[in-house]
């Protein structure tokens, strides 16, 4: 425990910026994450625990569409749309069999795709740590903002997440789609009765899940590393969020992402061994006083 | 047997209804004679790997097993029970490092700690529904993972607990003789599946059927759930705790991945492996996935991919864990319907 560290860093405005600037992007990277999470629960009443495979993906496909291509944008996209249609694969393939049955097996098929997942990526892009490297484009002096270092590939990442979860945010409120979608969730039943194809809303919604999470990993491939169990971490990390927040709504994902980011950052000055636990403390402290979630309905 | 069921000709349903005490007297005799050939396993086969694939059943069946008392007959999906597993090898590996007494007293003492721990951490968790009960239970996991990492002074951190954990002898039981401990592993796993077995077929083990089954009607007809829970959860964790110490005893130390959250996982996946309904599925289930896993790990680095193969296998081929899926097709086969429970 390092208390003074942390009393220093919140005494000073250099400090709190570059710390706040990288709870955002611990927040901003997870809420993308998690707000797939949460959309495949809500709308298909699955616990995706393959979730976090995704995130690994998108940055392993961002990684190599860059190597080949040197172009940026084309890896964003690449880990997008990747795991958009991975996500469509494995949804229709295999998750589609195992909706009438127990919880257990929908965790089990896929604990088994966590595992598989792992596995593929090894084989196909080896054991070792891999990166991808910062785009030229990024490669210029960071701005100092009341003397805190912020480096302009992180004021991206945060605009991209935001621009994110605006737009699902409003596509959800205010698109046919979006009202569609949400009708599947409250009552899939009557939405196919009126003739939508539920298993097409139930196939897009884990595609659209699973290329948030691919473009979390492909805008994280150029600042951690890769490697082959990585979306592991994320997952349970995002699993917090959600749960903090409240099992399928959206805002309460990026406000749980928010406050698990700082206290990750802030966590990590004064408590340096102990970061994690103060996340699990949090979500017991969450849970035990409002037992659905910041954010949660009570659903029956 | 009674008049009815001697007129509908169900032998497979006599065991259920037989008599309280014969019941009673029969489990004792099978539970003597298991642990009778268990023991002389050694005098047959003289192998080693046998007598250490035996114990780490025995830690991981107990383990298994306990979870199922939850899982499989309350409907309590714990995502965290390997904090006890884990609690169980920390508690009693540091009692025999840091105070030297004698293994019993260090055995009863963990077994204590374990109950005040999941006494407060149950009161907590069991208020909550399904999956937000298994994300508080992970979530309890992870902090008690957390602490072990972080209490460098005490638990060694992610170098675990080294240098051996003594193990001086009592009653003639000389634990760091091999035969010794697997002797004394077989006979505790023996004696925790005669109680756990007790507990399920008990009137208390009913409530818990029935809270799974329908937890409403349970507390309008005055069953207190909470207690309940609480209590198989409690009990649940003290025969985890019991897999931990032997574990502990094994490897004559403890690591952090004891407390894991993958431990939860495996325990969940030997259960679905081996099957819920019936009381040995857990202990099929650990039997599998052991030899799956030395196989495996023997065979390819790709032990994961083969995994989770077989995983699937299960989950979208069976759709049950193997003893459910025996019992039923035994059951289909009589053309009786095979009672659940």
């Amino acid at each position: 425990m390092d208390l003074d560290a942390l009393t220093g860093c919140l005494a000073s405005s250099a400090c709190l910026v570059t710390q706040t600037t990288s709870g955002f992007i611990i927040g901003m990277l997870l809420f993308l994450v998690a707000v797939g999470l949460t959309l495949i629960f809500g709308v298909l009443k699955v616990v995706n625990f393959s979730h976090g495979a995704f995130y690994m993906f998108g940055a392993y496909f961002a990684m190599t569409a860059y190597q080949l291509s040197g172009s940026f944008a084309l890896a964003m996209l690449c880990g997008a749309a990747g795991t958009a249609i991975l996500g469509l694969i494995f949804e229709r393939v295999f998750m589609s069999r195992v909706y009438g049955a127990d919880v257990l097996m929908q965790l089990l098929v896929c604990y088994a795709f966590v595992l598989i997942f792992d596995d593929v990526v090894r084989m196909i892009w080896g054991p070792e740590f891999k990166s991808m490297g910062m785009p030229a484009a990024f490669q210029v002096a960071p701005l100092f903002i009341a003397g805190g270092v912020v480096p302009p590939y992180y004021l991206l990442l945060i605009g991209v997440a935001l621009a994110a979860a605006m737009i699902l945010g409003l596509g959800l409120a205010r698109t046919r789609i979006g009202k569609v979608i949400r009708a599947a969730a409250h009552n899939p039943g009557m939405v196919s009765a009126l003739g939508i194809n539920t298993g097409l809303i139930y196939g897009g919604v884990f595609a659209l899940g699973g290329m948030l999470a691919g473009l979390a990993g492909a805008l994280a491939a150029p600042v951690r590393s890769l490697t082959p169990g990585m979306g592991f971490s994320v997952l349970i990390e995002s699993f917090i969020v959600t749960v903090i927040g409240g099992m399928g709504s959206i805002l309460g994902a990026l406000i749980g992402a928010i406050l698990i980011g700082m206290i990750r950052s802030f966590g990590s000055l004064g408590f340096p061994l102990f970061t994690e636990g103060l996340m699990y403390l949090f979500m017991v402290i969450v849970l035990v006083s409002r037992p659905t979630g910041l954010f949660g309905k009570e659903v029956a | 047997m009674t008049e009815l069921q001697a007129e509908q000709g169900a032998p497979a349903l006599d065991v259920a209804h037989a008599q309280p005490k014969t019941r009673r007297n029969r489990d004792l005799l099978i539970a003597l004679a298991v642990f009778i050939v268990l023991a002389l396993l050694p005098a047959v086969f003289g192998s080693k790997v046998l007598l250490d694939f035996v114990i780490r059943c025995a830690a991981y069946g107990l383990f298994a097993t306990s979870l199922n008392l939850l899982v499989g007959y309350t409907g309590l999906i714990s995502f965290g029970h390997g904090m006890f597993f884990g609690l169980g090898a920390y508690g009693f590996g540091l009692m025999m490092q840091k105070t030297g007494v004698a293994v019993p007293v260090a055995f009863v003492a963990t077994l204590a700690i374990t109950f005040f721990v999941a006494l407060v951490i149950g009161a907590i968790c069991v208020r909550l529904k399904e999956i937000y009960f298994a994300f508080v239970t992970l979530a309890f996991q992870m902090l008690i993972h957390s602490t072990i990492l972080s209490w460098v002074s005490l638990t060694g951190g992610d170098q675990g607990l080294r240098g051996g954990i003594p193990r001086p002898s009592f009653l003639g039981i000389d634990l760091s003789n091999q035969l010794h401990l697997y002797v004394t592993s077989c006979a505790l796993l023996v004696i925790g599946l005669f109680l756990m077995h007790r507990i399920a077929q008990s009137p208390f083990g009913y409530t818990l059927r029935m809270i799974r089954d329908n937890a409403m009607r349970a507390s309008f007809i005055g069953i207190d759930v909470w207690r309940a829970k609480l209590t198989i959860f409690v009990l649940a964790a003290l025969f985890a705790s019991t897999g931990g110490i032997i574990m502990a005893l094994f490897v004559s130390g403890a690591y952090p991945e004891f407390a894991y959250w993958t431990i939860s996982g495996e325990g969940i996946f030997i259960n679905m492996l081996g099957g819920v309904t019936t009381f040995l599925g857990p202990m099929v289930g650990t039997v599998l996935l052991l030899i799956l896993n030395d196989t495996v790990t023997r065979l390819t680095d790709y032990h994961g991919l083969v995994l989770g193969i077989v995983i699937l296998f299960f989950a979208i081929g069976l759709r049950k864990g193997l003893m459910d899926f025996a019992v039923e097709w035994y059951g289909q086969r009589r053309n009786g319907a095979g009672e659940r429970g």
